[in-house]
């Protein structure tokens, strides 16, 4: 079982970087690209019985800092 | 007068901050971030500036994870005073007791200069020594320093004179041009400058002296 963590800075939060990035796409010629938000995915090998319920505590305590990000899990696999 | 410095790997602060303290008078000792417990007697404990971890994750998030960071945060809630600079500040975001979070500099540029701040605040055993609205200049050093608050958090802050030191002209993108927070209790100081690198005369200025000695003498005075 595999399980897919997606971390992005919560809507509000400024992200200095995917504004960057944003710039950088329109120096390319993309005009067509009004907001990049950057985030991350972190993909976590589970042992047999780990549960989302525990992959939501990794989340909570480590893996996301939730006063600036939210996450979202997606658990892969069977 | 004892004070405790952590080192993390990627601390490079942390005999800077340790020299801090013994200018000022105090008693100095090292501790690996994988010890569980503090040496006896702290009166003060300092998180240094660095990259701990190689700001892997997040600056400050696996330092904050570390074994000794619990009983940090235990020293803490139980009304110890705990400075962290820079990386230490960091830290500090990530375990909580602070409020907030630092992100990248609006700029995106790593900021390294002589930076002046102004003293919000100086109801604090830290900033005590300073005048209230004074302008000192410390040295800053940091490529995730851009504090970020909402706009409710920030006038709590201010509202309650826990903003110890704004930026003159914010180099960070910092909201509400915050420098250094102070926690509910006023013990616990998180701040990205770094006044460890202002207290001797080699350093070409002391405006960084008065922190510590300021920390001593409320202590000494306890």
């Amino acid at each position: 079982m595999k399980a897919k963590v997606h971390v992005m800075l919560k809507t509000g939060v400024l992200d200095p970087q995917g504004e960057a990035v944003r710039h950088a796409l329109g120096t390319l010629g993309f005009d067509g690209v009004e907001g990049v938000r950057q985030g991350k995915v972190i993909e976590l090998d589970l042992a047999d019985g780990t549960s989302e319920a525990d992959v939501t505590q990794m989340c909570e305590k480590l893996l996301a800092n939730t006063v600036i990000e939210r996450y979202s899990i997606e658990m892969v696999g069977p | 007068m004892k004070a405790g410095v952590l080192t993390f790997p990627g601390s490079n602060c942390d005999r800077d901050l340790a020299q801090g303290f013994r200018l000022a008078g105090a008693e100095v000792e090292m501790v690996w971030h994988k010890e569980t417990a503090l040496p006896a007697g702290l009166d003060v404990i300092g998180i240094p500036g660095g990259f701990s971890f190689g700001d892997y994750l997040r600056c400050g998030a696996i330092a904050a994870r570390s074994p000794i960071c619990a009983a940090v945060v235990e020293f803490a809630k139980g009304g110890g005073h705990v400075i962290g600079i820079c990386n230490g500040f960091q830290v500090l975001c990530e375990t909580g007791l602070l409020p907030g979070a630092l992100m990248r500099n609006a700029g995106l540029n790593f900021v390294c200069r002589q930076q002046e701040l102004v003293v919000e605040s100086a109801d604090s055993p830290y900033t005590s020594g300073y005048t209230q609205g004074a302008r000192i200049t410390v040295p800053i050093a940091h490529h995730d320093g851009n504090y970020s608050a909402d706009a409710d958090l920030v006038a709590r802050l201010r509202g309650e004179g826990r903003v110890a030191f704004s930026y003159a002209d914010n180099p960070n993108g910092s909201a509400g041009d915050i420098a250094g927070v102070l926690s509910q209790n006023r013990r616990v100081l998180g701040m990205m400058p770094h006044p460890e690198r202002a207290v001797e005369a080699a350093h070409g200025n002391r405006d960084g002296a008065a922190l510590f000695a300021s920390l001593i003498g409320v202590m000494q005075a306890a």
